[in-house]
């Protein structure tokens, strides 16, 4: 018998809450692809639809304008009267050229003025093609005020230019929302199966270690996964597109929190019985893909139908996207997002019940 | 002084189509202090019984009592006081081997230093290594220092040695004989007869869910009666009839294998010279012969017919 009595006196260092925290924290930075997945994926998200759907200047219309030397006063007055909005880029060319410029798409619309003064002016594009009618009515409009037309109604119009009304303001609450979705899903999901597999929770199940904290580990070591991956986020929204928070920081924080917590709950959920990385894969697609379309992470969720609204204002993404979008573009405080609050916070509790219920260590 | 383990009647049914029956009445003590075998066929029951021993699986029927404690009852007393390791575990490939015991110490409420477990079971060079780098053999001793690192009464090890090199099987059993001279009580499940005989004080040959035999190996394999074999091979086998030997002197069994005859033999010196010239007389020439002591393999084969490799896994 040479039992040490040194190992009786070091209880307090070891604390397993946060060894487990540890344990995920280290598993995870020594993985380098999944630093891409969780970090670099929705950076790169970012710069794609930003620079798909960046604010162009107004394009010009290309509009090519029939050469005709017995109509020589007409095309001139055509020429000056477009000419002088920059709306047009307009060309002189002989009608064969204007056919096949037409014909391969690098002109909208041909201009033929009449050959007698009185004529009718034509105007010969593709209706097919919504540049063509564009570029019809536009060219139209601006002969007939050179011919002297008074509009009787007046109008003013503003083009939205300011950060906060761009696609890309609503774009990036869309994205945090998201990488909230996907990361508690698989940061949770796929670790606990991989656990499963790999017979890890049958081990850690032979030993002393509290449940909770086995579960806390996880959900913390998440949330902390998270915080770099916000900031790369917003920082690089606002760095190269110059994407505020309207709202309160704190607000949107607490936001964070509680949809990162409920999507780690559901993940839990998913991965409490399934017994290979297959099942469960599937099973988070399947939970993803009708948010992924209908929550509103590209486009307004009510663009939908009516009738599917309150199936669509009950999944669990839906709310934290509309509430995220309300604390960013229009500062909205949380009191007033208590619907969407309560309904993240349902499924936040639910999910965590159930899971704990249905939770299979072996 | 109160039994390390002590099962009786149990039952392991599996509910299905058709329910299968893993553990059929399994009856078991082992004594403090003592490390103890599970020999066995793959199949036969053992991990099935380990598991219940280690709280991981529920008996359909019987009594379990470990260290003079009951699952069920005092779950957490039992899980600080054993320590295990399943027959295959992948630890956390990232993890280092000083971060993954001090991951597991975390959890007991007293225990031994991670450095001083990494001390015993010989991996300080490989602290620092994580996991993944480490070879099969010293993937074993982490996992048996895992099961140390609480610094338990009772150690359950399934398997410790399946899938190993002769070389770190050896490094394996110094290790668990070292425990045992800790005074630490050892339960091993094997189909490895000379890892029973070599390691055990005293072993419990499992078979189709009970236990067939027990004692020290010694006894077991005393009480087949004779201690030696005589293996041998003829040139034309087909031409002679087990019955033509049976009636040797000091021969007390004949078995006749694919290829070869198997004798069990009280004293060699008398079966050895009647059996040659029996040989002789029939006008049998051998192709080949050897002669060994029995072995906990001869236990199993003489109690169930079966070799204890060829022993296949039931459903």
């Amino acid at each position: 018998m040479n039992r040490e009595l040194p190992s009786t006196k070091v209880t307090k260092r070891y604390s397993p809450l946060g060894q487990l925290i540890l344990a995920r924290l280290r598993e995870f930075y020594r993985e380098p692809e999944a630093i891409f997945w969780v970090y670099g994926f929705p950076l790169l998200m970012v710069v794609a639809l930003g620079i798909a759907f960046r604010n162009k200047p107004v394009e010009q219309m290309v509009v090519d304008v029939q050469q005709d030397a017995a109509a020589e006063t007409q095309v001139r007055f055509v020429w000056e009267a477009l000419s002088k909005d920059e709306t047009f880029k307009v060309q002189i060319n002989d009608p064969a050229l204007c056919q096949r410029r037409l014909r391969t798409g690098k002109t909208a619309l041909i201009v033929v003025p009449p050959s007698a003064s009185g004529g009718a002016y034509a105007y010969i594009f593709d209706p097919t093609r919504e540049e063509g009618r564009l570029a019809q009515s536009k060219v139209d409009d601006a002969l007939q005020r050179a011919a002297g037309r008074v509009d009787p109604l007046p109008v003013r119009t503003q083009a939205v230019q300011e950060p906060g009304g761009r696609y890309i303001d609503f774009l990036v609450p869309g994205l945090l929302g998201m990488s909230l979705m996907g990361g508690g899903l698989w940061g949770v999901g796929f670790v606990i199966v991989d656990m499963r597999i790999r017979k890890m929770l049958k081990r850690f199940l032979a030993t002393p270690m509290r449940k909770s904290d086995f579960l806390l580990g996880i959900l913390f070591s998440r949330l902390l996964f998270m915080v770099p991956e916000i900031f790369v986020l917003l920082g690089f929204a606002w760095l190269a597109f110059g994407v505020v928070v309207q709202g309160s920081l704190l607000a949107l924080v607490i936001l964070i929190l509680l949809g990162a917590a409920t999507f780690a709950g559901i993940g839990l959920l998913v991965a409490s019985r399934a017994k290979t990385l297959e099942a469960v894969s599937g099973l988070m697609n399947l939970v993803m893909l009708p948010m992924w379309v209908l929550s509103g992470i590209f486009f307004s969720s009510e663009r939908f139908p009516v009738a599917m609204q309150p199936f669509i204002q009950a999944l669990p993404l839906t709310p934290l996207n509309d509430a995220l979008r309300a604390v960013m573009l229009e500062g909205t405080s949380l009191p007033q997002l208590w619907p969407q609050m309560a309904i993240l916070a349902g499924w936040a509790t639910g999910s965590f019940v159930f899971a704990l219920r249905w939770f299979r260590w072996n | 002084m109160t039994a390390a383990i002590r099962c009786t009647d149990l039952v392991k049914r599996y509910e299905g189509r058709p329910p299968v029956e893993a553990v059929r009445g399994l009856n078991l003590t082992v004594e403090c202090g003592e490390c103890f075998g599970l020999l066995g066929p793959n199949g036969a029951g053992k991990t099935t019984t380990i598991e219940i021993l280690e709280g991981l699986s529920e008996p359909t029927a019987g009594d379990v009592e470990v260290l003079g404690m009951r699952w069920g009852r005092d779950d957490a007393a039992i899980k600080e006081r054993i320590g295990i390791s399943l027959q295959e575990t992948r630890l956390s490939e990232k993890l280092q081997v000083d971060e993954t015991l001090t991951l597991f110490r975390s959890f007991y409420r007293r225990g031994l230093e991670p450095d001083e477990v990494i001390r015993r079971v010989s991996l300080e060079e490989k602290a620092t290594a994580r996991v993944g780098k480490l070879s099969g053999g010293q993937r074993q001793r982490l996992a048996v220092a895992c099961a140390l690192v609480g610094d338990p009464d009772l150690l359950l090890l399934d398997e410790p040695t399946t899938g190993l090199d002769p070389q770190s099987r050896r490094q394996l059993w110094d290790l668990i004989r070292d425990l045992r001279a800790q005074g630490r009580t050892v339960l091993l499940t094997t189909h490895y007869m000379d890892e029973a005989e070599r390691l055990c004080d005293r072993v419990a040959v499992v078979d189709h869910g009970k236990v067939i035999a027990q004692g020290t190996p010694r006894r077991l394999i005393a009480e087949l009666g004779s201690e030696h074999v005589v293996e041998f091979t003829l040139e034309d086998p087909q031409r002679m009839a087990p019955l033509e030997l049976a009636d040797l002197p000091a021969v007390r069994s004949v078995r006749q294998d694919v290829d070869h005859f198997c004798l069990s033999v009280t004293e060699l010196h008398v079966a050895l010279p009647a059996l040659l010239e029996r040989l002789r007389q029939t006008g049998h020439r051998l192709a080949g012969l050897t002669t060994r002591h029995a072995s906990l393999e001869d236990v199993f084969v003489t109690l169930t017919g079966r070799h204890l490799r060829d022993g296949e896994a039931q459903p």
